[in-house]
């Protein structure tokens, strides 16, 4: 919560990326802000009438900052730049418009609309532009004419050519594609999605299978998949709340198993997730341990990448899903490994057995410097954190988001029936 | 010899050039001052291409009393012995083992080694390897089997006439098993500065400094890792998202991992677009998502895709269909639209290994001999890529599955769970059974493991015997194995089968007969 407070700038709404000196904006992380000032709101970290300044500030700024093919326009389509300047808005890093990123976006945008329902002209403004930002996306023009929604677009050069297969966070993406009123995805494009998907029997527990957690998390901030099935699930006879929680459970698993032998991995220390590492090194021995270190990437169990850094915060952010032994895992990180959380409170990523040899960044550079800690904290680990916490104490966002249109629409096209959604078709 | 002078012997080398072995070689293979001998008033049996396709289906059918005639124009054993499967294994052999001297302290718990691989002595290793395995198919041991072995291009002078080096072949019946070649990448300045494919990197004696391999498939994949273990600085440019794009994801992204430790830099997603010469080196760009960059190499290996060898055969004399690029056009019995003729191995088939080049020759002895009706449909085709770890894949893969709408589940058993796997410091991978969701009936397997190759034969037999999951987990398997990772996948299978009801069930009887 607190870090979605100082990264944001006041003028425009707009949230950094990372704790880092002159990190740009992430749109994932403001998406994940604006929902976080809800929960902030509601749990009096900071009042409703500043929640609802702070959140206009960016709804705003999202509606009137320049949309085109420019190259440094803020978005195209009612899409946005990955990174954005934090004072001008504009796009930065020649990066890409992404489509996953807006999804996280228009969810945390979806959010306030749902949250400030009061009469009054800020809280009436937030929902007019709410649904202004969302009705604006042109979610058929990001599948570029094919049968699944593309990652990216760059302007002059087009679609990024890699598009979203097999089961991962763009789940959420579908979901808000499928279910707008103005743009909508045609739903058999949701059955090409699923077709990549893979139910697997690993460690004996039935998963379909994704290796990073966060993947696992990421819809769920805002969806409440529990007792809902779409015609994959049903076929499996379970739920993608239930698959989350094996999910949790096989990283548990893995890092009970230890394959590589790393530092400090056991039953009440796992979450291996994409995300900063100690940087790359070469390849190196330590006590006939082959070990190489990375920097960032989409780390995963059980096929790696794993060089032993360890993101506590997505055990956390698995809190809903598995209590039992996410619980145990946070309280084992706070007495073994409490230099993980920060002095504000924050959790963030760890290699408790990095040996630093001169190579990557962090530690020392004096040959024996031990472990890891992640220099910055990043938007897109605290939001999942502050806002999973918050659905496991009081489920706020999923009651809030089971009132928006655009999710029940979608969740619908997508065939999900049952649970809260009722059997009704539309 | 050095990869320009290797360059020069164009595309199809008449014979590998290197003084030693290769000679022996040649004695097998091409042996010099052959004379073709004289043709018969009619064969059983003519067959184009001594590849490992020509060489069962002669072999076969000499066997069982048919007079055969089989008619070869540059080496007998084809691109597997020659310039594929034989001389690449040869060389990844060489490179595990410099790999496994990199990885000494984990065996030792020591000080690295440190070893620089010795070039031109695994080339020369692989030469001897070659001409020792080249005995099995030289043409006098078919002479011997009583096949009329012609040395020379074939064509067909009509439907039941084949021409080579002046003489006519009449036939009753004829095999195309003439394979492919490796497709030209049509990059510009590639031509000019020159460029390895499979039927010249094994003429190297010198080892490049900097190798850029063009392609992601089996080959590129196969040779940039071999490349990289033997001390070259590797670069590899794959136009797709994954390597070996057919393959489970899990298994492309292992793949690509293990390169990178490997020390190639691996470029996903990227098309090379031109090559310059600079002096002696090549300065090739690269595009990958409309970024431009520029790596320098000393040569490039082009794996991109193989092509049938259609062309000079005159097929249009004989009334046979084809097509430039899916090859000779053959029915489920491999006949083509000359009832007298059939075409089996790489100039047919999608699928190229010389497994399907064997086992579409063994079908068609019965098919075109013997009024058979053996099906291509019906055969169970496992294939591997020989990187480390192998990936060997046989039967559907889930996305199929699902499109066929067939539900689908999986059986997975990390290699890391499986106790030799981990003694023997390979535990790399993971075995993935996919079985007709509630039932035990595997529909295919992937395998990624240090010896995925030999483990996927289990996974066949199992398939082509219609044996399922139940049985497999009742097959004792030796103690410690790495296949004991398949028979893992069978009893996790097995413990689904236990329903609460059943758990209940057996719990009370313990409890009452205690
Ligand atoms: C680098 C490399 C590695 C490989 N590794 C493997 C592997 O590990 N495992 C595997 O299963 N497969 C592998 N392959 C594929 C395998 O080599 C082929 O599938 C196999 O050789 C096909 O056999 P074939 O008999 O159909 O054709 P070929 O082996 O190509 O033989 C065809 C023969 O026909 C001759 N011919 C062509 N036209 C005429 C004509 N007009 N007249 C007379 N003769 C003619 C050719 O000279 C040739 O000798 C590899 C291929 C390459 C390139």
């Amino acid at each position: 919560m607190g870090y979605f407070l100082r990264a944001a700038n006041p003028a425009n709404g707009l949230i950094a990326d990372s704790s880092r000196d002159s990190a740009p904006c992430s749109i994932a992380a403001t998406g994940l802000g604006l929902a976080a000032y809800a929960v902030g709101a509601e749990r009096g970290f900071l009042s409703r009438g500043d929640a609802a300044a702070r959140t206009l500030a960016a709804l705003r700024f999202l509606s009137d900052s320049p949309q085109g093919e420019e190259e440094d326009a803020t978005g195209h389509r009612g899409f946005y730049y990955h990174f954005l300047d934090m004072q001008t808005g504009r796009r930065v890093w020649q990066c890409e418009l992404s489509m996953i990123d807006t999804a996280i976006l228009i969810a945390g945008v979806l959010t306030t609309g749902c949250y400030f329902t009061a009469e009054g002209n800020d809280e009436r403004e937030i929902r007019e532009c709410a649904r202004f930002l969302y009705e604006r996306v042109d979610w058929p023009w990001a599948t570029a004419g094919g049968s699944v929604l593309r990652m990216g677009w760059k302007p002059g050069a087009g679609f990024l050519s890699y598009g979203w297969e097999g089961y991962s966070e763009a789940m959420l993406l579908y979901i808000l594609a499928l279910g707008s009123p103005t743009h909508p995805l045609p739903p058999d494009r949701y059955g090409a999605w699923t077709r990549t998907y893979q139910w697997e029997n690993l460690y004996g527990i039935d998963v379909l299978f994704a290796a990073p957690l966060f993947i696992h998390q990421l819809s769920h901030i805002w969806i409440d998949f529990r007792g809902i099935q779409d015609a994959f699930m049903r076929e499996k006879s379970c739920d993608y709340f239930e698959n989350s929680r094996r999910a949790t459970q096989i990283q548990q698993q893995y890092a009970m198993r230890n394959p590589r032998s790393f530092a400090g991995y056991d039953e009440h220390c796992w979450g291996i997730t994409a995300g900063l590492g100690p940087g790359f090194t070469p390849r190196q021995y330590e006590h006939g341990l082959e070990r190489q270190y990375h920097g960032y990437v989409a780390r995963g169990v059980p096929f790696g990448p794993d060089d032993g850094t360890l993101a506590p915060w997505a055990a956390a952010a698995s809190m809903p899903f598995a209590p039992e032994i996410v619980a145990p895992t946070l309280r084992h990180v706070r007495d073994r490994h409490p230099h993980a959380i920060s002095a504000n409170g924050l959790l963030t990523s760890f290699n408790p057995g990095f040996k630093n040899n001169g190579g990557g960044a962090g530690g020392g550079g004096d040959g024996a410097i031990r472990g890891w800690l992640s220099p910055e904290h990043q938007g897109v680990d605290q939001g999942p954190v502050a806002l999973m916490l918050e659905n496991h104490r009081s489920g706020l966002l999923w009651r809030l988001m089971r009132g928006c249109p655009a999710i029940v629409a979608g969740l619908r096209r997508a065939g999900f029936r049952k649970g809260w959604l009722g059997s009704a078709s539309r | 010899m050095t990869a320009a002078e290797a360059n020069d012997s164009g595309s199809r080398p008449a014979m590998p050039v290197t003084p030693g072995y290769d000679v022996a070689l040649a004695a097998n293979v091409r042996p010099p001052g052959w004379t073709n001998p004289k043709p018969a008033s009619n064969y059983h049996l003519v067959i184009i291409g001594a590849g490992p396709a020509g060489l069962v289906a002669a072999a076969g059918a000499a066997a069982l009393g048919a007079r055969v005639a089989l008619v070869e124009r540059n080496l007998l054993g084809g691109d597997c012995l020659n310039v594929g499967c034989v001389p690449s294994k040869a060389l990844l052999r060489s490179a595990r083992f410099y790999a496994d001297l990199d990885q000494a302290p984990t065996f030792t718990g020591g000080a690295p080694m440190g070893s620089d691989a010795d070039f031109p002595a695994v080339m020369e290793r692989m030469r001897r390897l070659r001409a020792h395995l080249s005995r099995h198919d030289s043409a006098e041991r078919f002479q011997s089997l009583g096949v009329d072995v012609f040395i020379g291009e074939a064509a067909f002078a009509g439907p039941r006439l084949i021409q080579v080096a002046g003489a006519g072949l009449p036939f009753s019946k004829a095999v195309i098993a003439t394979g492919a070649r490796p497709s030209r990448p049509d990059i510009a300045g590639l031509d000019e500065c020159g460029y390895l494919t499979n039927e010249t990197v094994f003429n190297l004696t010198e080892r490049p400094r900097r190798l850029l391999v063009i392609g992601g498939g089996p080959l590129g994949c196969e040779m940039a890792q071999a490349f990289a273990r033997l001390g070259c600085s590797v670069t590899i440019a794959n136009k797709e998202r994954y390597f070996l794009p057919d393959e489970e994801r899990d298994a492309a992204e292992i793949l690509a991992n293990a390169l990178r430790r490997d020390g190639i830099e691996v470029r996903h997603n990227t098309v090379v677009t031109g090559v310059s010469r600079e002096g002696m080196e090549k300065r090739v760009r690269l595009v990958n998502d409309h970024q431009e960059s520029t790596v320098v190499v000393d040569e490039i290996l082009a794996g991109v895709g193989r092509v049938p060898n259609v062309a000079g055969l005159n097929l249009e004399a004989a009334g046979i269909a084809y097509d430039q690029k899916r090859g000779v056009l053959v029915d489920d019995h491999l006949r083509t639209s000359n009832r007298r003729v059939y075409a089996v191995g790489d100039v047919a088939l999608e699928r190229k290994f010389t497994h399907m080049a064997e086992a579409t020759a063994r079908m068609v002895i019965q098919n075109a001999l013997f009024m058979g009706r053996k099906r291509l449909s019906s055969l169970t085709i496992p294939w591997c890529t020989y990187t480390d770890p192998e990936i060997a894949h046989v039967g559907l893969y889930v996305q199929d599955g699902r499109k066929g709408g067939h539900p689908l589940k999986t059986f997975t058993i990390p290699m890391s769970d499986v106790d030799r796997a981990v003694l023997d410091g390979e535990d790399e991978g993971f075995v993935k059974i996919h079985v007709r969701e509630g039932t035990d009936t595997i529909l295919g397997a992937t395998i990624v493991a240090r010896h995925a190759g030999e483990m996927i034969n289990e996974i066949s037999l199992a398939m082509v015997a219609g044996i399922g999951l139940k049985t497999i987990s009742q097959v004792i398997h030796s103690y410690p194995t790495q296949a004991e990772a398949i028979r893992k996948a069978a009893d996790a299978y097995q413990r689904t089968r236990v329903s609460p009801f059943l758990a209940w069930l057996s719990r009370r009887w313990l409890a009452w007969s205690r």
